[in-house]
Formats: C-alpha cells, sequence, structure tokens
C-alpha cells in the first residue's frame, strides 16, 4: 500500500517567539524553523509502515516557500521514499493546504494519508479532518494507536475522557497525537542518501486551487503576562496564604 | 441569522463544555442548540434548559450514538442555510468534527476563539498562547470552535425546566466510512480536569507514575482534579487524559499548583489563565515560578507530604 505524509515547516518549539513590533505577525527571519513536531510522528509511522512492509511507498508533502524542501529533505532522511514540494507563501490556510493535498491524493492514490493533528504555529487542528471531508474519506484524529487490516484500519484516539477506538475504510486521514511513537533522529548516511531522493515541485495554480485567504489578521499581539508572585518559606506558610490571602482553599 | 451550538453530549447528559460555548454564541446572537445522537431525549431536555437556548434542534439515529465526525458534519452543513454561526466546544469532540463541517461548506473555520468583537470578528491564541490574533472572516457561515475557559458557563444546567422548543432536524444516514469500536474511558472519582475549581499536576519532577499517589493524596482533600504536563506524559507516569498544555487540555481553575513542573511554554499555554497559581519545585530557576503568585522552592518528595499534613489542620 502507498502512505502520504505532510509535513509543515514551523518556528522551533524551543524557540520563545516574538510578537512584531508592528503588530502584524510573529518575527520569523533569522529563527530556528524544524519539522512540525506532530508531523514528524507522522512521517514516523508511514516509516514503520515501510519497514514492516505493510506499506511500500512512502511518499512526504510540504506545502509553502523554497525552504519546506529542508523540511522534505528530514522526511526522506527518516525514511520516506519521495517528495513533492508544493510550492506556495507562506501562512496558507487549512482549508486550502487540504484542497492542494486533495489534488495530490487524487494523483497518487495513497491508501492512508497521515497528518500531525496540529501545527505548532497557528494551532488549528484542522488540516486532517478537512482532507478527509474533501475527499470523501473517514477520518482517525488524535491517533495514538493505528491497526492496519485488509481494506480497513482500526485507529485508537486520545480523547478528553480517554481512550475511543473507531473502525475506518481504506482509504482514511489519520492524525497523530503524542503517544502513538517515538520518532527517530535521521542518521548521518540516510542524510546522505536522502539528498538523492527526488522532490518534485508544482505550484497552487498548476494544481488548480485557489489559495486565497479567507480570514484577515487585524493584528497580532503580546499576550497579558502575568506578574511573578512570592517565594514561600514552607508548606505551613503556602497554606495559610492559600486559606487567608488567595481564600482558594 | 440564528446562532447554532452543537452540543456535546453522551445521549443522557450535556457535556458543561456546551455551557461555555451557548455564552459566547449568546455574543452573536439567538441561540438554537442541535442535540444529534440515539435516545437522545434526556440530553435535549437538559438543553432545553441551558439559560438562553431559544431552541432545541434534536437529530436521531443509531449512526449519530457516538458522535462520528463522518456521520454528524453532514447534518450540521445541511442545517448551516438558516444559521449564520456554527459554534462547538473546543473539546476533542468539537476539534474532531467542526473542521469537517467547515470543509462540507467551503469555509476557513476560526479555532478555539477566546474573544468576539463583532459578528465577524474573532480573537484566537497562537503559537501556544504566546500571541492573540484578532482576525476577521470574510466566509458567509462561520465556523467556530470556542475555547471554553474563556467564556462563563451558561445558567441553568440541565434541569429541564426551560421551556424552549424542540424541533426535528434531519438526521442523514450512515456514511459506512468509519465505525465506532470502543471507549475505555478514565474513571475517577475525582472532578473532571477542564471543569475542577483546583487542579494539581506532576510533571517530570514526579520520577514515576507511582509518585502520582502523593498528588492524588493532596487532590482527595481539596477536592482538587490531578493533571500533568507533558513531559510527564511522555515519559508514561500518567495517560494522555492528563495532560495540560498547548496540545492538551486548557484549564483555568481558581487554583492550580504545578508540582515538579519546569513551565515549558507549552505547559504554560494550558494553564496560565487560572486564578491562583502554586508553584513546587527545587529548582528555583524553573521559568514556572515566572508565573506563580505562590511559589515554594523544595525538593516535591519533603514538600508534598508537608503539604498534606498541614492541609489536615484546621484553618
Amino acid at each position: 500500500m502507498k502512505v502520504l505524509v505532510a509535513v509543515k515547516r514551523v518556528i522551533d518549539f524551543n524557540v520563545k517567539i516574538r510578537v512584531k513590533s508592528n503588530e502584524t505577525g510573529v518575527e520569523t527571519a533569522n529563527v530556528k524553523m524544524s519539522m512540525n513536531p506532530f508531523d514528524e510522528i507522522a512521517v514516523e509511522e508511514g516509516v514503520r509502515l515501510r519497514e514492516a512492509g505493510t506499506a511500500d511507498e512512502l511518499i512526504a508533502v510540504s506545502i509553502g516557500p523554497a525552504p519546506c524542501q529542508e523540511t522534505i529533505r528530514t522526511a526522506l532522511a527518516m525514511g520516506a521514499d519521495r517528495g513533492i514540494h508544493i510550492e506556495a507563501e507562506a501562512g496558507i490556510e487549512p482549508l486550502a493546504v487540504a484542497k492542494l493535498l486533495k489534488t495530490i491524493a487524487e494523483k497518487e492514490k495513497p491508501d492512508l494519508v497521515i497528518l500531525g493533528k496540529q501545527a505548532i504555529d497557528d494551532d488549528c487542528n484542522q488540516t486532517g479532518q478537512m482532507l478527509a471531508a474533501l475527499l470523501g474519506w473517514g477520518q482517525g484524529t488524535f491517533a495514538s494507536n493505528i491497526q492496519l487490516g485488509e481494506g480497513r484500519t482500526e485507529v485508537t484516539r486520545e480523547v478528553d475522557g480517554g481512550m475511543e477506538t473507531v473502525n475506518l475504510t481504506l482509504p482514511a486521514v489519520v492524525t497523530t497525537d503524542l503517544r502513538l511513537n517515538e520518532p527517530r533522529y535521521a542518521s548521518l548516511p540516510n542524510i546522505m542518501k536522502a539528498k538523492k531522493k527526488p522532490i518534485d515541485t508544482l505550484t497552487p495554480d498548476e494544481l488548480g486551487v485557489d489559495v486565497t485567504p479567507r480570514l484577515e489578521t487585524l493584528k497580532v499581539e503580546e499576550p497579558e503576562t502575568r506578574e511573578a508572585g512570592v517565594i514561600v518559606a514552607d508548606a505551613a506558610e503556602l497554606v495559610a496564604k492559600l486559606r487567608t490571602e488567595a481564600k482558594v482553599i | 441569522m440564528g446562532i447554532l451550538v452543537i452540543a456535546e453530549h453522551d445521549n443522557a447528559e450535556i457535556n458543561p463544555a456546551t455551557l461555555n460555548t451557548v455564552t459566547a454564541a449568546m455574543e452573536l446572537g439567538e441561540v438554537t442548540v442541535l442535540v444529534a445522537g440515539q435516545g437522545c431525549r434526556p440530553a435535549v431536555k437538559a438543553a432545553q434548559g441551558i439559560g438562553g437556548v431559544a431552541k432545541v434542534l434534536i437529530a436521531e439515529g443509531a449512526h449519530l450514538e457516538h458522535g462520528l465526525a463522518e456521520n454528524l458534519a453532514p447534518v450540521i452543513a445541511g442545517l448551516a442555510g438558516d444559521y449564520g454561526h456554527l459554534l462547538a466546544p473546543a473539546t476533542t469532540f468539537g476539534k474532531n468534527l467542526m473542521p469537517r463541517v467547515a470543509a462540507l461548506l467551503d469555509v476557513q473555520q476560526i479555532s478555539e476563539i477566546t474573544g468576539i468583537d463583532g459578528l465577524d470578528t474573532f480573537i484566537r491564541p497562537i503559537y501556544a498562547g504566546n500571541a492573540m490574533a484578532t482576525v476577521k472572516s470574510t466566509d458567509s457561515v462561520k465556523v467556530i470552535t470556542v475555547r471554553t475557559t474563556a467564556f462563563e458557563a451558561a445558567a441553568g444546567k440541565g434541569d429541564g425546566a426551560g421551556g424552549s422548543a424542540i424541533v426535528e432536524a434531519p438526521a442523514g444516514e450512515d456514511s459506512g466510512l468509519s465505525a465506532f469500536a470502543g471507549q475505555e474511558l478514565t474513571k475517577s472519582e475525582r472532578p473532571e480536569l477542564t471543569s475542577a475549581s483546583i487542579v494539581i499536576s506532576g510533571g517530570r519532577g514526579m520520577q514515576s507514575g507511582k509518585n502520582f499517589k502523593l498528588l492524588e493524596d493532596i487532590a482527595d482533600k481539596l477536592g482538587a482534579a490531578v493533571g500533568a504536563s507533558r513531559a510527564a506524559v511522555d515519559a508514561g507516569f500518567v495517560p494522555n487524559d492528563y495532560q495540560v498544555g498547548q496540545t492538551g487540555k486548557v484549564v483555568a481553575p481558581d487554583l492550580y499548583i504545578a508540582v515538579g513542573i519546569s513551565g515549558a511554554i507549552q505547559h504554560l499555554a494550558g494553564m496560565k489563565d487560572s486564578k491562583v497559581i502554586v508553584a513546587i519545585n527545587k529548582d528555583a530557576d524553573a521559568p514556572i515560578f515566572q508565573v506563580a503568585d505562590y511559589g515554594l522552592v523544595e525538593d516535591l518528595f519533603k514538600a508534598l507530604p508537608e503539604l498534606s499534613s498541614e492541609l489536615d489542620k484546621d484553618g
């Protein structure tokens, strides 16, 4: 079977972001960028299916400006077979991303598409569900376990109250949660090998997708900050303060 | 145009997150609540009792029993013509469902709003709450998930006393794309994490899942819920549904006690709107102290038993 994963280039999760002083967005110049952590989990899951012989091809897609090729290379170094780069400006909205991925899915005909549940920049948590809707496929979101069967897959989902299991007819879309797996680091030989793996480049125009934003960002501001409070000496003082000063217990 | 709130429920009861969503919806216009399920009359009755709800729609069918997005999204999309806004709580239920609805309607969803600035303009956190974006939607229908901690709960929870009208809505059919196979819900005598007025959470500093007993002991004395940082979940100490943070649950209790948690950005995103924050950590430089109202710099294995015995003393 064929597996498709999508990877997004985002500000590295360790970076403390800075809001631009003109309130138009977040500073991305000269900031360390990495693959969205949930997408790393998606790639890892695809690579494991590939290694187990369940999947015979793993394709990694990224949408965004030219440096997204680096993110695709990372996926290739982890074990994906080939890449597709859809060159577009940064900040394309999830609906447009889902439409672009739909055209790729229609062309490549994967049995399974695995995406991260959420990108850590816009925190939208939408693309996988939207892609499933547009393709008319089932969706297994926030997955902590994927069991593939004949023409179907069982997905264990992380839900607020615990876990839920759904059975999906293939092809289907799955989005990853934290505990699905622990992504590997690419080894140096694999990073070298990845340089020779093919990446196709396409544009939204070529794919016939209108990516005009539907949301207008009016401003981006710093959140309200909390002031640090007091340091107490011991548990007794803490309990006393919570009882008499804060009055919360 | 009215506002449609998609109720989260288990056919018997309305999930409290729905009440906060109704409050957000009331800022936008007249509120109708959709209860879609199977054997969900008790939940419909509860929805009628929510203050401010003008009408309750019911869509019933076996294929709607477990709230599968594949079956539910077309039902909601079919109702969209009558409503300017479709809202659901930003719980795993709403997050799973609403983008599917939005895509069917060719609409760009607005996720986890924390504020409303007119009928088409909304405030939402990005980058784990380290920036707040104000966005204006150009779509004709707004599909929205609501961060429940940002809005008060609507009054009149589930007593069925309200007199709002019940209207049948088309239930659609089984998509055949997915089937519910089972669930394993965490059983706990303690309050639910997102609605508890006190939360005590442990991080990597707890060292093991067994040591969470120390937190549970204090939780029981305070009537608190127990949470965890992503690091503690990653380390396998506790299940994922304990997770507080950017990629877990967002909580805003009256009192949040962070124990052995360093205060990574992604954890702060899930708890920094708590009214009072207490941090217990042996590392005085831990970032958690920068947001804490009360900090105790001490080894948690010494501090927690002391805290427990202090709580036993009369206030």
